[in-house]
């Protein structure tokens, strides 16, 4: 019997002798690093591979939030062979074997972005430093996408962002370390303006009440520049501040403006409210300039239709995906999701799974998670069977083309998430736009950074 | 030494070890371990230790001295981050510029909402800072957009001038060619360490302001401080006038803001408005009362505690709490989870919330209360001995 001497002080001796040898300094922000690893940030050594869903679990976005997260955890269980492998059947490349990614099985962590960027960023930074997460994805707003954006790109990490609207996004702050699927301010305006016109005419003025911060301002220039394109006139632009609740002494004005459409640049609790008082005001009963009034919600989103209950009815917005499309990856995704959850997904359930798929197909495609050939595999990727029909990841801009759907508030709900219908399915070329656009002009890619 | 007294002397030197052995303080646990959940060792959580530190001294001069409860100091912190970043924007990346100018701006600001503010004392002057801050983080957030990028928040683009920005320097925050970013990690065994020079930096700089502190505390100007805390209205028939005193605080205090401000946006170039948003200038009166008001290193612990549960509890989800008792019966497993489930993930501030009532109800000292009736414990004394020194630590109505 050999006299193995295994007490506890024995076993802190030992290990601090041990500690004191294998105190071997690395440093990881030069080319050392690079050497000893990958040539990457936080390369992945073990047998997993972390990825960090970073959303909004408190404040005005949390219920988005918690969807979001919701359609990662089935990311994961997909890309790990669990479950019924849900968009993975439909998707048109077939890459992923539902052994996790490049054969490493897929981890994860979360955090709260609280929708304000520096949180976002404290969240992600620490999911980056501590948890060695290799890509950060999510944000349920543009502001916080934007940062985050921006701190993968100086960290050294891929960004793929979930439900982020803003033109800036893809335009002027691009980086070469973010990539978007969901659409933006200009594609709803390009989708809508034709539905409007053959619905409402081409001799309309509209007003517009607008969110004041970026997002609302993009949306509200593309809307304006859209609509006049076809005839319409603009009466006025309002700037509402964003923590505005009671909409009242906004609305009023509009009748006396001569304008026969209210356009309502507003996200979320926002748009409920202003919604709502709009309704409360009769403006959908009036005759104005011998027509009548209409409402117009550029975005919309099932739980902002949720929240304004009957005064969505008839409405037109868009938005990037419902759940009542019928094509077979969305078919799939709503199966997968619904029996898990019980209830349809969101759009960004949607966007947030489909990011997710995408990352893990390009890692997959491109042998490596180095972040410079993940983001070579996405750039001009063209894919099919992920609920959009055919889309394209633009590689001047990191944005997803694709159909965009023009959607009413439904008049006969049947239930308590069939609050939508689908008027028009915008083709895609309808709403593409040059990468020197001017709404998307002054910002540059650069280079990817892989972080090391 | 230094001309403290011995105890402050003493003091200094715990804070001093303390931070400079912080890598390997707060990574108790071997990285590999389930416990490495609780390690917060980590580069940006440990900047934003000493960050939050120094903004929470610097309120402290004025809230602890004085007894007068700002509650719009995150408007200095974000005026000093939204300098800083202007000052990467034009001149480039070296962050000496940008700390200099945050603490001058943010000291002409404090000068200017301290002025108007203190004419007023008690529940109008804390209402009358929070007006200035909103005022602020409304401006920022959307009418000064050309200024502050809005909700967005201030960037550094590759388009901008960078007077003094050459190729051979590196394009992140730097001093004098030190990457802030930069980490020396040190593996021992199955521990691993995180040695940072922006948190080196930064750590240096609330030593420096840690001292200043001290200084204040003791010297007659401090005092003077007390006085007005303890008695205004006496002071004033002494033939007195307060005022100056005031505001020679509440401009110091909205330095030292600007200064922590400054600092964030030289280890994270990015300035948001939501640095200025009253909930931020909450967090800093939370910090100071749970680490004890009025007295030196108390902020200093708030900040770390509070800090600690939003970057660390917020991160424990369900699938981690699953790990954790996964050893158990599935019955019992999924109770537990459910009890813990509120408390942790996004249900921090709730626990935080707990936390801070029990502290104010049972150590109405903070932080420091707790650990004078702890070592007095030790020492075999009554906790009875404390109560001068308590009472030192109560803060004004």
């Amino acid at each position: 019997m050999s006299n193995s001497n295994f007490t506890r002080r024995g076993l802190l001796k030992t290990s601090a002798m041990a500690g004191g040898a294998l105190a071997m300094p690395t440093i990881y922000d030069g080319s050392v690093w690079a050497d000893a690893h990958a040539g990457y940030l936080n390369a992945p050594t073990g047998s997993t591979v972390t990825l960090g869903f970073n959303v909004p679990q408190s404040g005005p976005y949390a219920d988005e939030g918690a969807d979001e997260l919701r359609a990662y955890e089935l990311a994961v269980e997909h890309l790990n062979g669990g479950g019924d492998g849900g968009m993975m059947n439909t998707f048109s490349s077939k890459a992923l074997q539902g052994n996790g990614i490049l054969g490493k099985k897929v981890e994860f962590v979360t955090g709260d972005t609280q929708t304000k960027s520096d949180a976002a960023r404290a969240s992600a930074k620490s999911m980056i430093e501590k948890d060695g997460a290799i890509m950060i994805t999510g944000g349920s707003s543009s502001g916080v996408a934007v940062a985050v954006q921006g701190l993968c790109q100086e960290a050294g990490v891929i960004f793929m962002a979930g439900l982020t609207h803003s033109n800036d996004t893809t335009g002027k702050d691009k980086k070469a370390n973010g990539f978007r699927h969901f659409f933006n301010g200009y594609m709803s305006a390009a989708a809508l303006a034709p539905v409007l016109k053959a619905r409402y005419g081409t001799d309309r003025t509209a007003y517009h009440l607008t969110a004041d911060y970026t997002w609302g301002w993009t949306q509200q220039e593309s809307i304006q520049a859209a609509t006049e394109a076809m005839g319409w006139k603009t009466a006025n632009n309002v700037l509402t501040p964003l923590a505005t609740t009671d909409f009242s002494s906004y609305v009023a004005p509009v009748l006396n403006s001569g304008a026969d459409v209210l356009v309502l640049n507003h996200y979320g609790g926002n748009m409920v409210n202003s919604l709502t008082s709009a309704v409360q005001f009769g403006l959908r009963e009036k005759q104005v300039n011998g027509k009548n009034f209409e409402i117009v919600v550029p975005l919309y989103s099932r739980l902002m239709a949720k929240g304004a209950g009957e005064n969505v009815k008839g409405i037109f917005g868009s938005t990037n995906w419902h759940w009542s499309l019928t094509d077979e990856g969305s078919k799939a995704f709503v199966k997968s999701f619904g029996e898990k959850y019980g209830f349809p997904p969101s759009q960004a359930a949607h966007t947030c799974y489909v990011q997710t798929m995408l990352y893990a197909d390009a890692a997959e495609r491109a042998g490596t998670f180095n972040p410079c050939g993940i983001a070579e595999a996405l750039e001009g990727f063209k894919f099919d069977g992920l609920g959009n029909g055919e889309t394209e990841y633009r590689a001047e801009d990191h944005q997803c083309f694709k159909d965009v759907l023009v959607v009413k508030g439904k008049d006969n709900p049947t239930s308590e998430f069939d609050l939508l219908e689908i008027v028009e399915i915008t083709p895609r070329a309808q709403v593409e736009y040059a990468v020197d656009h001017p709404m998307f002009a002054g910002g540059e890619l650069g280079k990817c950074n892989p972080g090391a | 030494m230094l001309g403290l007294e011995k105890k402050d002397t003493s003091l200094l030197i715990i804070v001093a070890i303390l931070t400079m052995c912080a890598p390997f303080i707060l990574n108790p646990f071997p990285a590999d371990s389930a416990m490495a959940q609780f390690n917060a060792g980590y580069p940006d959580l440990m900047q934003r230790f000493v960050i939050f530190g120094i903004f929470a001294i610097g309120f402290n001069i004025l809230f602890g001295l004085t007894g007068y409860l700002s509650f719009g100091h995150a408007a200095f912190l974000g005026i000093g981050s939204y300098s800083a970043v202007w000052m990467f924007k034009l001149l480039g990346y070296n962050i000496l510029p940008g700390i200099f100018l945050s603490v001058i701006t943010s000291g002409l600001f404090a000068l200017l909402i301290g002025y108007i503010s203190l004419r007023r004392s008690g529940i109008y002057f804390s209402i009358l800072t929070l007006a200035f801050a909103q005022m602020s983080f409304a401006l920022a957030y959307s009418v000064l957009t050309p200024l502050t990028n809005g909700e967005t928040g201030l960037q550094v683009y590759n388009s901008d001038p960078q007077y003094f920005h050459s190729d051979a320097m590196p394009n992140i925050p730097h001093l004098f060619g030190q990457e802030m970013q930069s980490t020396y990690t040190l593996d021992a065994g199955a521990w691993s360490f995180d040695f940072n020079t922006g948190y080196y930096l930064c750590a240096l700089i609330m030593l420096g302001m840690f001292y200043i502190a001290i200084r204040i505390f003791r010297s007659p100007f401090g005092l003077m401080l007390k006085a007005i805390k303890t008695n205004q209205t006496r002071l004033n028939y002494t033939g007195l006038n307060p005022r100056p005193y005031t505001l020679a605080a509440f401009v110091i205090s909205g330095m030292y803001a600007g200064l922590a401000g400054g600092l964030m946006a030289s280890m994270d170039p990015l300035a948001g408005a939501e640095r200025m948003q009253w909930t931020a200038s909450g967090e800093v009166v939370l910090m100071t009362i749970l680490g004890g008001a009025g007295t030196l290193i108390g902020p200093v612990l708030g900040a770390g505690f509070i800090k600690y549960f939003e970057n660390i509890f917020s991160k424990i989800n369900d699938t981690v709490l699953h790990q954790w008792f996964a050893f158990l019966p599935d019955g019992i497993e999924d109770f537990l989870i459910a009890i813990v489930h509120p408390f942790v993930g996004k249900g921090w501030h709730l626990t935080l919330g707990l936390m801070f009532m029990a502290i104010v109800i049972f150590l109405p000292g903070g932080l420091v209360e707790g650990g004078q009736k702890i070592a007095s414990k030790f020492r075999g004394k009554k906790a009875k001995d404390d109560a001068p020194a308590a009472s030192d630590t109560t803060p004004a109505e």
